[in-house]
């Protein structure tokens, strides 16, 4: 066991703060409806691993099935999300969420 | 010290690769370097010892929600660039915001000493019979009412997909 040393929690807690951060400006960046979804699914995932490790460093169960649970919903809102993408280009030929402002008014 | 490597390795390649995922032109290059995102997390969870979210990871994600991010940009022909970008200026307010909220969050987490009480390599609670046994006792109506929303999304994902209008 001595070449498996622990890693320090801080570890991932920078790493995930730093993929939820790459998410986030994803988010703000893009203008496309598809690459907006795939940043909120890295944000998701960061989220997910971050709950995963202080699980299991705190050998408690519960937060694994958690993220089991956040991986059931991530993969719905993935499938509506998508359905919706496909059907707003069927009716304005175009992802561009800044065309969809006609809700905003 | 292995670990550390594994870990840093794992690390830089998931991060890069979402990097990869803002800077690419292409919407298909974008969802290639997810996956790989994707499986640098897998890794991750291999490396937490917590191998049923392993392998729940790479079916779900690098199966599932990769097969339906290709099909959509297959579906769509998307290849063109995005045809107007963002200014530069917003794109730059962006990043500002998103990097001191990165600095922010890192700031935050390292005021605290969080001690971590145990060993992630030597409990056994990621594994597949552990949290079976606990997903079918103590979470079993959220496991069944969960098969309720993959149905209610099914439907819905059917009908938003139907070819005919239905506006009319």
């Amino acid at each position: 066991m001595m070449i498996l040393s622990t890693i320090p929690i801080d570890y991932y807690l920078v790493f995930c703060s730093i993929l939820f951060c790459i998410g986030v400006i994803g988010v703000l960046i893009k203008r496309n409806a598809l690459l907006i979804l795939m940043s909120v699914e890295l944000m998701i995932n960061s989220i997910n691993l971050l709950l995963a490790a202080f699980s299991a460093y705190m050998n408690d169960p519960a937060g694994q099935i958690f993220v089991f649970f956040i991986m059931v919903v991530a993969a719905a809102e993935v499938a509506i999300g998508l359905a919706i993408v496909v059907l707003i280009y069927r009716t304005t030929h175009s992802i561009d969420i800044d065309v969809l402002n006609k809700l905003k008014w | 010290m292995f670990t550390e490597y594994i870990f840093y390795f794992l690390s830089i390649m998931a991060l890069f690769s979402a990097v990869m995922v803002l800077v690419s032109k292409k919407p298909i290059h974008s969802v290639l370097f997810l996956t790989l995102t994707f499986f640098a997390i897998a890794g991750h969870y291999v490396l937490l010892n917590a191998q049923f979210l392993a392998v729940v990871h790479v079916i779900v994600y690098a199966g599932a929600i990769m097969v339906l991010f290709l099909f959509t940009v297959m579906l769509l022909n998307l290849n063109n660039d995005e045809r107007s970008p963002k200014p530069v200026w917003v794109k730059i307010m962006a990043i500002a915001a998103g990097g001191m909220l990165m600095l922010t969050l890192i700031g935050v987490f390292r005021g605290y000493d969080i001690k971590s009480a145990h060993d992630p390599l030597t409990t056994q609670i990621g594994l597949v019979k552990e949290l079976g046994r606990i997903l079918y006792h103590e979470y079993l109506i959220p496991f069944e009412l969960s098969s309720v929303l993959f149905l209610t999304a099914m439907v819905g994902a059917v009908l938003l997909g139907k070819k005919e209008q239905i506006y009319k």
